[in-house]
């Protein structure tokens, strides 16, 4: 580390020319006669260099959208207007171009994302969110966007009775002490008003999204009902590292109205050229079926299904589960560092697949909202 | 004023990241670049992508101060815009390859791949930039982007004084640098 500290500190001194003429010629000669601090030297500056195009740039972009706000203002350029909505979707609109992206074979073949989020009012316009024009450009400024978003302040939620809901997906359960639930951003903006989620015997608890993270796809949803009681240990661990290509996998969802099982394989490791979020899986997702788990066989939890390809039958794409620990992070700052532990036992290791689902199906809820 | 010393003039502007330029370069370009977009498949937001990815093309040539323009301003802006959103079409196969077409305007396929090359760069930083966490981003930000003095870092950070807040700011560019080349050795 100190050595390091040295070398960036020379390198930069070096690179801005603010050494003085004796240490410049130490230094040269330094490198010269020593060819790993010379080649460390040249990546320094490459990366002092990669930084600074990095700055000039970003403020660059900044001044430009500047610019055309002012210029939109002054009406010198026109752009169809966005309907004021609520906070969530607004949110949502902000970042949907680069979201609508979320998948492209860039410059080969340009795919079309639906959504599995099931949507009850047809001909809501909001369905269309993901669908979308996809590019190569687009999915970096996606990933360029990569801000947190978080909505602490999301509206407190009544508690109805017989929601009437608007749309379904599914969610699960990742610490049981504080009762914080995974599932997709898209999910949420789906909701402007309500959220429930609904437990496998179909009781309903209102719950509240504490963290949303578009450009991941990932939100943390609380259970804030206290008629709800808390669960044991959770049954399957949240794996840190990538997926296997070929390793076969299982999910639990609600594409239906009851929880629905599906099993497949990862197919890709990737989602997208670039992309390291995502994952692809060769199974089958409907409408519904946004956030669901996605497990080994061993009770690993490896993703959470976001979306599937409507070109091609059976590639579906889910967000790698190491992005949940992030999310995690970001939530305990939100909450003054509360203490937030995924334990988990390894309760499905070793057991058929009938008794795994049984064990599972108590942290896997239904989504709904209006 | 000539329209050459009229374009070097705004190249210079541009060059140094002047408001009144861009707002000038918007002014006379915009709707030219938006036309061919709307015409050719594109929404209006679309065009507005496809300007402002032509500018940071152009500022991209203007920054290191030597760019000689070849052309009309205006001819360069349109081929630079009319490439990338061939680009896009292509992408998206809302359009055949057009590069008959092409033919009669500059040749700006260099500055357009040269273009993609250092996108693919900002990203990788900016995704290294979203992980290394706070109070290193801002840190380095305050340094980088916003070229505070260390003093006024040191303050705004809480570090009792400069040389503190240098030493935080070295240990966060190491680890800046190493997320940075594990993604860029990845893509070789």
């Amino acid at each position: 580390m100190m050595e390091d500290i040295l070398l960036i500190d020379a390198a930069e001194r070096f690179a801005k020319g603010e050494m003085s003429h004796e240490e410049k010629i130490y230094f040269e000669d330094l490198r010269k006669n020593n060819a790993e601090l010379d080649q460390a030297v040249v990546e320094q500056i490459f990366f002092l260099n990669q930084l600074e195009d990095y700055s000039t740039t970003t403020n660059f972009k900044a001044l430009l959208n500047e610019v055309e706000d002012n210029l939109i203002k002054e009406k010198f350029i026109v752009k169809p207007s966005v309907a004021s909505k609520g906070m969530i979707v607004q949110l949502w609109n902000k970042y949907k171009k680069t979201i609508a992206v979320a998948a492209s074979i860039a410059g080969i073949v340009s795919l079309f994302i639906a959504t599995v989020v099931s949507n009850s009012t047809k001909g809501d316009k909001n369905i269309n969110l993901l669908v979308g024009k996809l590019n190569d450009q687009e999915i970096k400024t996606r990933r360029i966007e990569n801000k947190l978003n978080l909505l602490e302040a999301a509206a407190p939620i009544i508690i109805k009775p017989k929601l009437d809901a608007k749309f379904r997906a599914t969610g699960f359960m990742i610490d049981v002490t504080n009762n914080y639930v995974v599932t997709n951003a898209h999910v949420i903006k789906e909701a402007s008003h309500n959220l429930i989620i609904e437990n496998i015997k179909g009781d309903q608890f209102t719950a509240n999204a504490v963290y949303v993270n578009i450009a991941n796809d990932i939100a943390i949803l609380k259970i804030t009902d206290s008629s709800f009681k808390k669960l044991s240990a959770l049954p399957y661990s949240i794996r840190k590292s990538g997926v296997e290509l070929g390793e076969q996998i299982f999910m639990l969802g609600y594409p239906k109205q009851e929880i629905v099982y599906g099993e497949g394989y990862v197919s890709a490791k990737n989602g997208y050229r670039m992309d390291t979020v995502f994952c692809q899986l060769s199974t089958s997702a409907n409408e519904g079926n946004s956030g669901s788990p996605v497990i080994t066989k061993n009770g690993d939890l490896v993703g959470i299904i976001t979306s599937t390809e409507t070109n091609a039958a059976g590639v579906v794409f889910a967000i790698k589960s190491a992005n949940i620990f992030p999310a995690i992070d970001e939530v305990k700052k939100l909450k003054n560092n509360e203490k937030i532990k995924i334990s988990s036992s390894p309760a499905l290791k070793g057991l058929d697949r009938v008794s795994q689902v049984k064990k599972m199906e108590n942290y896997v809820f239904m989504i709904k909202g209006n | 004023m000539s329209s050459i010393e009229h374009d070097r003039y705004l190249l210079e502007g541009l060059a140094a990241q002047n408001k009144a330029t861009v707002e000038q370069l918007y002014k006379e370009h915009y709707k030219m670049v938006q036309s061919m977009v709307v015409n050719n498949n594109g929404s209006a937001d679309d065009a507005a992508d496809v300007f402002q990815e032509m500018m940071i093309v152009l500022y991209q040539k203007v920054k290191p101060g030597n760019f000689e323009l070849q052309c009309q301003l205006k001819t360069f802006v349109y081929s630079v815009a009319r490439r990338l959103w061939l680009k896009k079409l292509q992408q998206q196969q809302r359009f055949s390859s057009d590069s008959d077409h092409l033919e009669d305007i500059v040749n700006v396929e260099e500055e357009v791949e040269y273009h993609i090359k250092k996108q693919d760069e900002f990203t990788i930083m900016d995704i290294a930039m979203s992980k290394i966490g706070e109070p290193c981003k801002s840190l380095l930000q305050a340094y980088y982007l916003e070229k505070k003095h260390m003093n006024e870092i040191a303050a705004f950070f809480g570090y009792t004084n400069a040389d503190n807040a240098k030493t935080q700011k070295y240990k966060c560019l190491v680890r800046l640098k190493k997320l940075f080349f594990a993604q860029y050795k990845n893509e070789e």
